[in-house]
């Protein structure tokens, strides 16, 4: 059992989680996530380790809500447990020993960046973090990035920082001071902006993957992805890859998988269960 | 009542029908196919047994259970001391009395298969194994005294747990690391319910803990440690990790939504009860038209499993024949009951998608056997021209599976052949002292019983190393 000992809303829709896992806390790196499941028919969902205190014994989850098991795990109280948590998984973030580095965080993904630049910023690399949310109360982990270097804030609406995506900034940025390597977390289609921007100008891009997966350790190839000419699964050869390489559009759309069954899932969680009929058919 | 019947008497007992669910309610549930022997049945197919001077069943039993003697103590009515010498042997009784292949291993060698059918060997297993787990305060655990010597076995399956409790046994400390959050192994991701209730598997698992094995899960060798922390930690490694790498294949539309690994969608179903959605919360597709490519065990798991979710038609596409396939025939039976189709001679060439990138079915070539390959068996070639569609909205891959390089690939020191399992002695052990494995990561994808032999034999290869091995300090242990 890992006990939650720390918990702070971060979003509307985010919460941090600090959990006791003190193997993990001690040996886990940048770009490494954990599988995680809540308890009884609860199901294994990857999260990405956004800090860890080998110290205190814990390690830091950050959770956007967006289904029935996310929102079961959000609702956590410090003093309550999670059943399960397994890893580090996935290899560690590859980075670069000198230069210019900027971390490019799109919502939840921000979090997942976060050990990143923290692992640069520690390696001696000079970290911009440009990060981005739909208003000013979407923006997180923006003190804890500045504690590790620039950062450029950027909402939809403008109510805060730089009024546009984070695509934007980071063209200005590549055109002015320039990069030696792009990493960029976040929705899929911000990911594929980014290396959409960075290709033609041949600066690597390192974009972490969140495909649907079922064991995180190489078993049920679930989280297949599409990098160049081969299939790689995302929970042991990844779930960072080379964003120039990465097939984002067969990535999406596999993440829709189960949207129809993610939606009843959270109809039962929500108001009288109509469990009995019939599970939703694939087309 | 044993003593009352003569060899002519009970050569003239036929061998009990194993009652079953009927299939036509079976292919619509989860529950256990085969219902087992009430007591009367059991002791009349004990009976058949001849009890042969020199028993050839006992060589034909990769964990070699001493067959004739839990019989003989069935028939003499000390149903305690058959279990007891059954558990003795057999660490997992009441799984192997399940999906042991008997018919080519202990039965195929009984003597009254000569004229007639062989004793249920396998049937009889798992009569006594359910009456041990019912009776678990009537056996006695024997165990020799404590070693000092701590054991790490890496993985829970049936390889893992068998040299578990047979090193617990031996009076070594084990502690079994798992990567999953339940201990078992492809007993619990693989198999499904309907041929091996979890329930059961639980309950054996249960049994080795109160017999000492600790288990701990979510431990995942490879990354959490490293075979090296574990060589230092303890004094012998046992390495039964699986066969765990899904192989696709490697046809266009893989990717397409609907296209899963036996592995993914038995995982779904069994270790993540998918069946039971949205109780549980994992969902898997269920599908209308369900093709599982394959002719396996894992193939018929996969194809019976589709049947029970509820598709309207769930098929096999095989490149051979009927004759080739490696199933176990009372699968295949099974299967054939249950309303699954067979399309024999059928090999995808690709997958095909609808405009939404959802399966809508696979192309697939006509086969013709032609000479012997490699492994024995006719080679299925291609007849040009031959493509046609099979309608389906759900594929799901059942062609095998490989090592999973977690573990090997982060301890180079350890020796692999070109397929990537570990290569072993005579004795079990890899190319690091101390360090053994056994299963499917040295023998590729084999059966539940090997593995356990596998396991069984490399226990007492450790008990055997350990004791020509320095005693610890006392500070070390």
């Amino acid at each position: 059992m890992h006990r939650v000992v720390h918990r702070r809303q971060l979003s509307p829709n985010v919460t941090l989680l600090e959990v006791e896992a003190a193997r993990i806390a001690q040996i886990r790196r940048p770009g490494q996530f954990v599988i995680v499941r809540l308890g009884g028919n609860a199901e294994r969902i990857p999260l990405t380790i956004a800090d860890a205190h080998p110290a205190a014994g814990t390690i830091t989850l950050v959770i956007q809500a967006v289904g029935k098991s996310t929102r079961e795990l959000v609702a956590l109280q410090p003093g309550q447990a999670i059943q399960d948590i397994a890893g580090p998984l996935g290899h560690p973030t590859e980075q670069i020993d000198a230069g210019h580095a900027v971390c490019v965080g799109g919502g939840v993904g921000t979090a997942v960046v976060h050990p990143i630049a923290q692992g640069l910023h520690r390696k001696g690399v000079n970290v911009t973090s440009i990060i981005g949310g739909r208003s000013r109360e979407w923006v997180i982990f923006e003190p804890e990035l500045r504690a590790l270097g620039d950062v450029i804030v950027c909402t939809d609406d403008g109510s805060y920082g730089r009024k546009g995506f984070v695509t934007d900034a980071l063209k200005d940025l590549l055109t002015t001071v320039g990069a030696d390597i792009v990493y960029a977390v976040g929705p899929v289609p911000m990911m594929r902006a980014v290396a959409n921007l960075t290709r033609p100008l041949q600066v690597r891009t390192i974009v972490s993957l969140n495909p649907v997966m079922v064991d995180g350790t190489g078993m049920c190839g679930g989280c297949r992805v599409s990098v160049g000419a081969e299939t790689r699964f995302a929970c042991v050869d990844g779930p960072e890859f080379d964003g120039h390489l990465v097939d984002f559009d067969e990535l999406m759309d596999r993440l829709g998988t189960y949207r129809e069954f993610e939606q009843r899932a959270a109809q039962c969680a929500d108001g009288p269960c109509r469990i009995g009929l019939a599970a939703p058919t694939a087309a | 009542m044993s003593s009352a019947l003569t060899p002519r008497e009970r050569m003239k007992l036929d061998r009990q029908k194993m009652p079953e669910q009927d299939p036509a309610a079976r292919a619509r549930n989860f529950a256990e196919v085969n219902l087992g022997f009430p007591e009367q049945m059991a002791l009349i197919e004990a009976e058949r047994c001849l009890q042969c001077k020199d028993p050839r069943c006992i060589k034909g039993c990769p964990v070699k259970v001493n067959i004739p003697r839990f019989i003989e103590l069935m028939t003499e009515g000390n149903i305690a001391a058959a279990a007891q010498s059954l558990l003795d042997d057999n660490a997992l009784p009441g799984v192997t009395g399940r999906v042991c292949p008997q018919e080519t291993q202990c039965e195929i060698e009984c003597i009254r298969g000569n004229k007639g059918m062989p004793v249920g060997i396998g049937y009889l297993e798992r009569y006594v194994a359910d009456w041990a787990r019912n009776h678990r305060d009537q056996l006695a655990t024997s165990k020799a005294p404590p070693t000092g010597r701590r054991v790490v076995v890496v993985g829970s399956g049936p390889s893992g747990l068998t040299a578990a409790g047979e090193l617990a046994r031996l009076g070594h400390d084990v502690t079994v690391y798992e990567a999953l959050h339940k201990p078992g192994g492809v007993l619990v991701y693989g198999i499904p319910e309907f041929r091996l209730p979890k329930k059961i598997v639980e309950q054996e698992v249960e049994r080795l803990q109160a017999a000492g094995v600790k288990i701990e899960c979510n431990v995942v060798v490879g990354r959490t440690y490293t075979l090296q922390e574990l060589r230092e930690q303890f004094d012998a490694v046992f390495i039964a990790n699986g066969a765990g790498l899904p192989v696709f294949m490697n046809v266009p539309g893989e990717n397409l939504k609907g296209v899963y690994s036996a592995n993914e969608y038995l995982t779904r179903v069994n270790l993540m009860a998918a069946y039971e959605f949205p109780r549980a919360d994992t969902p898997v597709l269920v599908g209308r038209r369900v093709a599982v490519v394959g002719g396996g065990n894992v193939a018929m798991d996969a194809v019976r499993t589709a049947r029970r979710l509820g598709a309207e038609q769930a098929l096999i596409l095989y490149r051979r024949t009927k004759t080739e396939m490696p199933a176990r025939v009372e699968e295949i039976h099974h299967a054939e009951e249950e309303g699954i189709h067979f399309e024999f001679l059928t090999a995808p060439v690709e997958v095909l998608g609808n405009e939404k990138r959802w399966v809508r079915g696979l192309k697939c070539v006509r086969m013709k056997l032609g000479e012997p390959d490699a492994s024995g068996r006719a080679r299925p070639e291609p007849i040009p021209g031959s493509e046609f569609i099979v309608d389906c909205d759900v594929v799901v891959v059942a062609i095998g599976t490989r090592a999973n390089p977690l573990l090997t690939s982060t301890c180079p020191e350890l020796k692999l052949n070109r397929h990537g399992n570990i290569v072993v002695d005579e004795q079990g052990m890899t190319s690091l002292p101390g360090v053994f494995a056994g299963g499917d990561i040295v023998r590729g994808a084999a059966t539940v019983i090997l593995a356990m032999g596998d396991g069984k034999r490399a226990a007492r290869a450790i008990d055997t190393w350990l004791a020509a091995q320095p005693r610890p300090t006392p500070s070390a242990g």
